[in-house]
């Protein structure tokens, strides 16, 4: 166990906690929706990839086990991690963006958020936080 | 004949390596389990996939993934440097409209995703008939130049992969 692998692995522990830090950090102070989805899909990205490169360079230089398992969840993590925010983004469009607030496609025709499906969406649109969704 | 075996050849490939990267040690008997999945999973649920992803290119997918690693890197300490140091009141979030020249379902998906991923930029909607996407950015002065760069980046790119 050398010490140059040593402060690699705890170099790149370190960077993954700060971004993944500095992606809560972002949640907590921008200003409104649609600017903190961006903290949580980016920064968290690089803080949970450092770690895994981390973990799975300790288990193959100190111990001798090569582990794939921290690339399947790396694969898993970045296929999910846009799904989730685009949900996140339509849900919030659904919600508290009128059609005329967003520029429009310059084909002439809708968003598919607010197309002709949109109409039998499940979610209710609400005028401001002050009424009570029932 | 070799259609009905084997309806969709990546994705058998795809679901035996993941079974081998679950398992974690290389054992042939694992190996045949796992080929027996990805045979055995593509033929239960062809009817969730209509469509085949044709792929033309396929040595473009390592140079788009090496590409996308690097500016993930590069959004993530962008993005950081942001939220630590610019005051609210300077930040200019925008809208952007992107055309979109690709139209196959597969390659939309892997752009949305790729915008999520990078630069202050996140995938909003699709347009009905799938000529556009609307794109949130964080800090964009100049949003002409940002959608310049996701078509030119990203888009012209995956036009040579996907068919």
């Amino acid at each position: 166990m050398s010490i140059l692998t040593e402060i690699l692995v705890a170099a790149l522990l370190v960077t993954g906690g700060v971004f993944g830090l500095v992606g809560a950090w972002g949640l907590v102070r921008l200003p409104d929706m649609m600017t903190r989805l961006h903290g949580p899909t980016k920064a968290a990205t690089l803080g949970v990839g450092s770690v895994l490169i981390a973990s799975m360079l300790h288990f193959w230089l100190h111990h001798g086990i090569l582990s794939w398992h921290e690339l399947l969840i790396t694969i898993f993590v970045f296929i999910t991690s846009p799904i989730t925010g685009l949900f996140i983004a339509k849900a919030h469009m659904h919600l508290s963006w009128q059609q005329g607030e967003l520029p429009r496609p310059p084909s002439g025709v809708e968003w598919s958020t607010y197309g002709e499906g949109a109409e039998n969406s499940p979610i209710v649109t609400v005028e401001g936080p002050e009424k009570p969704c029932e | 004949m070799i259609r009905r075996i084997l309806p969709h050849p990546l994705l058998s490939l795809f679901v035996a390596l993941i079974w081998m990267l679950l398992v974690n040690r290389f054992a042939w008997g694992s190996l045949v389990f796992a080929l027996a999945l990805g045979l055995i999973i593509p033929i239960v649920t062809e009817s969730y996939w209509p469509d085949r992803a044709r792929i033309r290119n396929p040595l473009g997918i390592a140079g788009y993934i090496a590409i996308v690693l690097h500016d993930i890197i590069k959004a993530n300490i962008d993005v950081a440097k942001i939220v630590l140091f610019k005051p609210s009141r300077e930040l200019q979030p925008a809208w952007l409209v992107v055309p979109l020249d690709i139209t196959t379902p597969e390659a939309i998906a892997v752009l949305m995703g790729t915008i999520t991923l990078t630069p202050g930029t996140v995938s909003c909607d699709l347009a009905e008939d799938g000529s556009a996407l609307l794109v949130h950015a964080l800090h964009c002065p100049d949003p002409q130049d940002a959608i310049d760069e996701m078509k030119t980046r990203y888009e012209a790119r995956l036009k040579e992969i996907f068919l």
